[in-house]
């Protein structure tokens, strides 16, 4: 009995190898195969004794072989380990790594979504005589060994709402909160909350969650991973991958594969190459702390040691966060800081105690930690050629406006009444005596003839009648930026003409006075940048900023370097991200451009440093920040996760602007998808979009292709968006002035220096 | 009264409708890459998303602009001659020869047989407690209806209203709504037919499903 059992597992070994090498390693495979097909055979003539002899030294060849092979793995062939259906999932976690739990909110597929568990768990702990049961909130996409309707663990909007609630809930409790990213990537369906927006407000929410979060990552897929990745300490397996993009995905980019083919399988084992997702990767670059080392070819369920090293593990992490920002604990943090030359066994975590809730002024430490501990990743994947003066001289400008914006903002508010209650008094003092003595002046110049009528051009304005070819006073019937195809002499269709009966528009007429929009139907065909930021803003108010930080390779993607140096020849732009100051009707504004001419307005490592630059500019000057869209096509998928870890740091850098009481608006002009939207964009409370937008999480193929869903072609189109409430309103783009300083006066945060 | 069966050979003997594609406006024209026989098809896709088959281009004022098929068939003539000429709006570019299928030929019979109420706005519809008793009971075709009788109940945001019906008089021969769904404003609620041509259109209905071969 116990033979078969152990020859069924050892077969489920052995068919787990086959899956993970594919047709590489056929002689070790073969080699498995053959001892253990000819022990099945002899088995029955064997003595039981002999039996588990035999048994035993079969095992220790798969030991052996499977070590030798955990050599030979190529970062695809890790792919391949974590998503196959014998790894470790989440519901073997809670079984083995937790003393006690409760699953909340749903059973196998009777559940809101399947494949977001949360659970209730304890973890228990001796310390001295006494025990204690500390509670946390585990979060995680659950793949349940294959079972279908989990859908491989990718969640769709309303799974990831479910995780930010029960985060809510942690909060409320005071107990840190453990997610578990086991996922491929979002579901990516539009309907409401949206997978995009639902990520954006996960992350927006946990850059302030108020309780220490850990957060073990297997599966890293992108946006997915996002939606409960964002943590105090980042651990992963060390056979788990983190990617911006699944090797697939990234294949069928590189290799321009269109209409459901698929890239060949020595491309896409090159793309998991130079994506660098592996943990050990991501460890050196620095956006995981620390990797857990797993049995050879990765864990199972049957490896129980590593589910013991996964609990000492996730206890020390959740130590080390909760110890880092409590207040005086100088021998249990001495303590943990010497385990961490130790292996994880030589330890005895069970005894030293530290308690996981926090007091109110050490949550407010651990947020604060948070935020720059990811300020501070991704430092080096962008380019950065000012000279040393230039950068010295920045940051004395930058330390300067703290100075200015602590005397006038923080110090001078708080006084401001006392001040300003003394300054009239003295002031109307003041005025009794000027005028005493001014009267007989007064007198004699009132008695004089003026030469000078008195300036009636208010009253003229308040009391005439307005000239209808006048009302837009700023323009006069011009814009002052036309774009360069209104010099095509040509006519233009417009793409409603079937069922709008739009007749033919003429080039210069579209492009010049109408602004792009169809004069018939109100069609916005798309324009160009640089219009926006001349016929929006104040004419010659536009100072760039930060133009030298530069998008780099930082992963060395083959034939990347090439691509942005076309990039950057063709728009004279350095990175996607434009950034800079401009006054709207003398509102002064940051803003922040993605430019969808340079590599689809994608972002990276410098779009999002740029962006994070702006919002903390926004935030010392007291302006209203504005990011613009003008297109994005998501994270550039060349800088990895480089790229991907600027949804988190962007969204920090929205959230820190928010809360010191900025307003953040949001404007979408052409094709806005993926990431920025799923994390800093999409956060917004204030969302529009120009009716040329489309605003979606992935595009139509990839909807067609992951969930096999046929989409309309209107699907993403802005009005569909603001149906599912995912954007505010949608504006004419020659409206977009006069509506962008009506948003301006009508909203705001409470700091903004206008008010 | 109508001859139904002469209708039905009628359609039989030129099974096909001739669509000509014309010059939506002056321009210059380009053929595609079409000839006598060419096979082309309408828009495609489960929104009609996809475009049918490029017939030509037609070009004003350096706007190309591709000519489209509208139905699926077989192009039956082409303008050749017209190739890089520049023409009149409405000048024949393209004749199309489409195939008629089950649905159009049952659509163009039952249109000549059967006179069709439509709905007077959107709303959902009822019938009236006798008539639909009458329908519950023993079917649309027990009911005759005759100009200015109360037949259906009309129920839009909970607010109802009585609906006569106007027309000929006659037996109900299909009902084209359904219960507690919206009807847009124009589609047909019933068809009526005379009573004694309802047995003759059924059997028609009838070949019309099983003898009609579709053509592609």
């Amino acid at each position: 009995m116990d033979i078969d059992k152990k020859i069924q597992h050892l077969t489920e070994r052995l068919s787990y190898i086959k899956d993970i090498f594919g047709d590489k390693q056929t002689e070790n495979v073969r080699l498995l195969e053959t001892r253990l097909e000819e022990f099945v055979q002899r088995e029955n003539a064997l003595p039981l004794k002999e039996k588990t002899a035999a048994v035993e030294t079969i095992e220790d060849l798969f030991a052996f072989v499977e070590k030798k092979l955990e050599n030979e793995l190529t970062p695809m062939d890790k792919v391949r380990i974590v998503r196959h259906s014998q790894r470790i999932c989440l519901r073997d976690i809670l079984e083995n790594v937790y003393d006690n739990y409760t699953e909340i909110g749903g059973k196998d597929e009777n559940s809101i979504d399947p494949s977001m568990l949360i659970a209730r768990a304890y973890i228990t702990r001796r310390s001295g005589k006494r025990t204690y049961h500390q509670p946390v909130m585990v979060i995680g996409q659950e793949k349940g060994h294959g079972e279908e309707f989990r859908n491989g663990g990718s969640v769709t909007p309303w799974g990831n709402a479910k995780a930010l609630h029960y985060m809510k809930v942690a909060e409320t409790e005071n107990i840190p909160v453990h997610t578990f990213v086991f996922t491929p990537g979002s579901f990516p369906i539009e309907d409401a909350p949206g997978a995009a927006q639902q990520i954006a407000k996960n992350l927006y929410e946990m850059a302030g969650l108020r309780v220490p979060i850990v957060s073990i990552f297997s599966e890293g897929g992108s946006g997915g991973a996002e939606a409960i990745g964002l943590a105090d300490i980042r651990l992963m397996l060390s056979h788990g991958y983190y990617s911006v993009i699944s090797p697939e995905g990234a294949a069928a980019i590189e290799g321009r594969v269109r209409g459901g083919e698929r890239a060949g399988s020595e491309l896409i084992e090159k793309c998991a190459m130079q994506l660098k997702m592996t943990a050990e990767d991501n460890v050196r670059m620095g956006y995981i702390d620390h990797a857990i080392e797993e049995p050879a070819l990765g864990a199972r369920p049957f490896h129980y040691e590593f589910f013991r090293t996964l609990r000492q593990e996730v206890i020390r992490a959740t130590d080390e966060v909760v110890l880092s920002v409590k207040g005086f604990t100088p021998f249990r943090a001495m303590a943990l800081r010497r385990r961490r030359g130790k292996t994880i066994e030589d330890l005895d975590l069970e005894n030293i105690y530290v308690r996981w809730s926090l007091s109110s002024s050490a949550r407010d430490r651990l947020v604060g930690k948070r935020h720059k501990k990811f300020l501070r990743l991704s430092r080096q994947a962008f380019l950065d050629r000012r000279p040393f003066v230039r950068r010295f001289s920045a940051w004395w400008y930058d330390k300067g406006w703290d100075i200015y914006s602590y005397f006038k903002y923080d110090l001078w508010r708080k006084h401001q009444k006392q001040v300003i209650y003394a300054v009239e008094e003295v002031d109307a003092e003041a005025r009794v005596l000027v005028e005493k003595v001014l009267r007989p002046w007064r007198k004699l110049t009132n008695a004089l003839p003026t030469t000078q009528g008195r300036d009636d051009s208010k009253e003229r304005e308040l009391t005439m009648l307005s000239q209808w070819d006048q009302e837009d006073e700023a323009r006069n019937g011009q814009w002052s930026y036309v774009s360069s195809r209104s010099k095509e002499d040509r006519a233009i269709t417009c793409p409603n003409a079937a069922t709008h009966g739009c007749l033919d528009l003429w080039a210069p007429d579209l492009f010049g006075e109408y602004a792009g929009v169809c004069n018939y139907c109100g069609h916005h065909f798309p324009m160009e940048y640089q219009w926006y930021m001349h016929n929006i803003f104040d004419p010659g108010s536009i100072f760039e900023f930060n133009s030298e930080v530069e998008s780099a390779n930082p992963l060395g993607f083959e034939g990347l370097d090439v691509k942005l140096e076309q990039a950057k020849k063709k728009t004279n732009l350095k990175s996607a991200c434009t950034t800079f100051e401009a006054r709207i009707d003398n509102v002064k504004v940051v803003v922040a451009m993605l430019v969808a001419p340079f590599r689809g307005g994608t972002v990276g490592a410098a779009e999002g440093e740029k962006f994070i630059q702006a919002a903390e500019r926004a935030k010392k000057k007291r302006f209203p920040f504005v990011a613009y869209v003008h297109g994005t096509a998501g994270i550039r998928i060349q800088e990895g996760v480089n790229g991907v870890i600027q949804m988190a740091r962007c969204t920090m850098a929205v959230r820190r602007y928010i809360d010191a009481g900025g307003l953040y608006l949001v404007l979408y002009d052409t094709n806005s998808y993926a990431g920025p939207l799923a994390s800093f964009l999409g956060c917004s409370p204030y969302q529009f979009s120009i009716r040329s937008a489309n605003i979606g999480f992935a595009g139509p193929g990839v909807i067609k292709e992951t969930t096999g869903m046929d989409i309309p072609p209107d699907y993403h189109n802005a009005y569909r968006a603001l149906s599912r409430g995912h954007i505010q309103g949608i504006w004419d783009r020659r409206d977009a002035r006069h509506n962008l300083r009506q948003a301006l006066l009508t909203m705001g945060g409470r700091n903004l220096y206008y008010r | 009264m109508l001859d139904i069966t002469k209708l039905l050979e009628e359609i039989k003997a030129s099974p096909y409708e001739e669509v000509v594609i014309r010059a939506p406006h002056t321009g210059l024209v380009h053929f595609a890459d079409v000839a006598e026989g060419t096979r082309v098809v309408g828009p495609t896709g489960m929104w009609k998303e996809i475009p049918g088959t490029r017939i030509a281009t037609m070009e004003r004022e350096h706007n190309p602009k591709p000519i489209v098929a509208h139905e699926k068939g077989v192009i039956s003539k082409v303008h050749t001659e017209l190739e890089g000429r520049f023409v009149e709006a409405g000048t024949p570019l393209v004749h199309l020869r489409h195939f008629l299928s089950k649905d159009e030929v049952l659509g163009i019979i039952l249109k000549k047989a059967l006179y069709l109420f439509n709905a007077p706005e959107r709303a959902k519809y009822y019938f009236a407690p006798d008539a639909d008793k009458k329908i519950k009971a023993s079917g649309p075709k027990a009911v005759t209806v005759h100009d200015g009788q109360e037949l259906f109940i009309m129920s839009r945001m909970k607010r109802e209203a009585a609906l006569n019906y106007s027309g000929p008089e006659g037996v109900i021969y299909a009902v084209y709504f359904q219960h507690n769904e919206n009807v847009d404003a124009g589609a047909p609620l019933i068809g009526v037919c005379p009573p004694d041509q309802v047995g003759l259109i059924e059997d028609v209905v009838i070949r019309v499903q099983t003898e009609w071969i579709e053509q592609d």
